[in-house]
C-alpha cells in the first residue's frame, strides 16, 4: 500500500473519532431543521426563504466539529515529528489530512445538507445544486479550516483561536454558495455564484497545505 | 545509505536562550555517540536539530555525499519522548501505518513483532499498553523499516532490565550492519559509543 493511501485510511479514521462522522453530521443538521421552525415561526413560506442559507450555514458550522484537533493530536503525541521525517512532503501530508477531514465530516454533511433544505419547505429542484454545492464548499471549509488548526498549534485555548482565525476564511464560501442557491431558488442566474466557490475552493486547495505546512514547521521548531 | 555523519559548529538557542555552540561531532558507518548532559542542556533539540524540526543558528549538519532533505527522509528514525501512538487505536493498526509509512514491508514487520514479543498486544488499544510496551511498539517500526541513522531520545527508561539488556542486542547489530546512532541518555548506552557532553 502507498504511503499517500495508508496516511488518508488513517486520517479519515482519526477525524470520524475527533466528531465526525454520519451520525454527529445528522444530529446537527436535526438540531437545526428542528429548532429553526421554533426560533423563527413554523410560517412554509419563511421557512421555504431561508432552508438553503440555513443549510449552507449549518454546514460551515458544523465542519468546525473537531478542527482544531486536526493537527493538535499529532503535535502532541510526536506523531507530526515522524510524518515529516518520510519521502512525502509535509505539504502532501497536509493535503491528505484535510481531505480525510473532508471525508469523515464534510462528505456526510454534505449528503444530509438536501434532506435538510427539504425537510424545511426548500424546493426539491433546488437539491441537486445544494448537494453539489456542499461538496465543494466543504472541500473549501477543510482546507481552509486546516490552516487555522495549524496556526494555533501549540497555542492555549486552540480551539477559540482556530475558530477566530477560521471563520473569516469561511466568509468567502458561505457568501458564494449562499449566493448561487439564493439565485437558483428566485429564478436568477445562479452560475457566478457556483464559479466562485469552485474558485474559492480550488485556490484553498492548493494554496492551503503550503500555508499548513509552514505552520506546522514552525510549531515544529 | 550514509556513510558518514558531521556535525560541524552547531549553535543552537532556545526561547532566545543559547542551549550551546561550538558543537562538534563525526561520526562513521558502525558508530554511536551517547549525549549527556543535564536536564534543559539541549540533547532533545540537538536531535531534533539533527532531524531537520529545529533550525540551527549556527552551523552545518551533513550526512556524507547525501542531501540533508534526501537523508531526513528516508535514512533517519527518530524516537523521542511522545511515541506517536494514538491511545485510540489498535496496536496493530498504529505498528501497520508507521512501519509502512516508514518504508518498512509486512515480513519485516513480522520479524520485528517476534523479535520485540508483542504479537499478544496487536489486538489492545494503545492505551491498554504500558509504557514499556509502548516503547517496544516503537521499536518495532527501526527493526522493520531499515534507516541508517537511529536518533534516540532516552530509548531505555521506559524499558525493564530484561528489555533494556535486549535493546542494546538491537543496537548492536544495528552497529555491526553500519548503522549509526546518536542517543541522549543519563545511563550508560549499553554498546560502545563516543561521549558527548552538552553543556553551554
Amino acid at each position: 500500500m502507498s504511503r499517500a493511501w495508508i496516511l488518508l485510511k488513517r486520517e479519515t479514521a482519526l477525524a470520524w473519532g475527533r466528531g465526525g462522522g454520519p451520525l454527529v453530521s445528522a444530529g446537527f443538521y436535526l438540531g437545526a431543521a428542528t429548532l429553526l421552525p421554533l426560533a423563527s415561526g413554523p410560517e412554509p413560506a419563511r421557512l421555504a426563504a431561508v432552508a438553503p442559507g440555513v443549510a449552507w450555514v449549518t454546514l460551515a458550522l458544523a465542519t468546525l466539529l473537531g478542527l482544531d484537533r486536526l493537527f493538535e493530536r499529532d503535535f502532541e503525541d510526536g506523531a507530526l515529528d515522524l510524518l515529516t521525517l518520510a519521502p512525502l512532503p509535509l505539504e502532501f501530508v497536509c493535503a491528505v489530512k484535510c481531505f480525510g477531514q473532508w471525508l469523515a465530516t464534510g462528505l456526510p454533511l454534505a449528503l444530509a445538507a438536501p434532506v435538510t433544505a427539504i425537510a424545511l419547505g426548500g424546493s426539491p429542484a433546488l437539491a441537486p445544486l445544494v448537494l453539489v454545492s456542499a461538496l465543494i464548499g466543504g472541500l473549501a471549509f477543510a482546507f481552509a479550516g486546516g490552516i487555522g488548526a495549524a496556526l494555533s498549534l501549540g497555542a492555549r485555548r486552540g480551539g477559540l483561536l482556530t475558530a477566530v482565525i477560521v471563520l473569516p476564511l469561511f466568509t468567502p464560501p458561505v457568501i458564494f454558495g449562499g449566493g448561487a442557491l439564493d439565485a437558483f431558488a428566485g429564478g436568477l442566474p445562479w452560475h457566478a455564484g457556483f464559479a466562485l466557490l469552485c474558485a474559492y475552493t480550488a485556490a484553498a486547495v492548493a494554496l492551503g497545505p503550503i500555508a499548513m505546512a509552514a505552520a506546522c514547521r514552525n510549531a515544529l521548531s | 545509505m550514509i556513510s558518514g555523519f558531521e556535525i560541524r559548529d552547531l549553535a543552537i538557542s532556545r526561547g532566545g536562550r543559547s542551549l550551546f555552540q561550538g558543537l562538534n561531532l563525526r561520526l562513521e558507518a558502525g558508530q554511536a555517540c551517547a549525549l549527556t548532559g543535564r536536564n534543559g542542556s539541549g540533547k532533545t533539540s540537538l536531535l531534533r536539530a539533527v532531524a531537520g524540526l529545529l533550525e540551527p543558528t549556527r552551523g552545518d549538519i551533513t550526512f556524507g555525499a547525501l542531501d540533508p532533505g534526501e537523508a531526513r527522509r528516508r535514512e533517519i528514525h527518530l524516537l523521542g519522548h511522545a511515541d506517536g501512538l494514538k491511545a485510540g487505536q489498535s496496536a496493530a493498526d498504529e505498528l501497520n501505518f508507521w512501519i509502512t509509512w516508514s518504508g518498512g514491508t509486512q515480513d519485516a514487520m513480522a520479524r520485528a513483532v517476534d523479535r520485540l514479543e508483542i504479537r499478544t498486544l496487536l489486538d489492545l488499544e494503545v492505551r491498554r499498553l504500558s509504557a514499556g510496551q509502548k516503547r517496544r511498539l516503537a521499536l518495532a517500526r527501526l527493526l522493520a523499516a531499515p534507516r541508517a541513522l537511529w536518533l534516540l531520545d532516552e530509548p531505555l527508561s521506559p524499558l525493564d532490565g530484561v528489555w533494556r539488556t535486549r535493546f542494546g542486542e538491537i543496537m548492536a547489530e544495528h552497529l555491526k550492519t553500519g548503522g549509526m546512532i546518536i542517543a541522549a541518555i543519563h545511563d550508560p548506552l549499553p554498546v560502545p559509543a563516543l561521549a558527548l557532553e552538552i553543556a553551554p
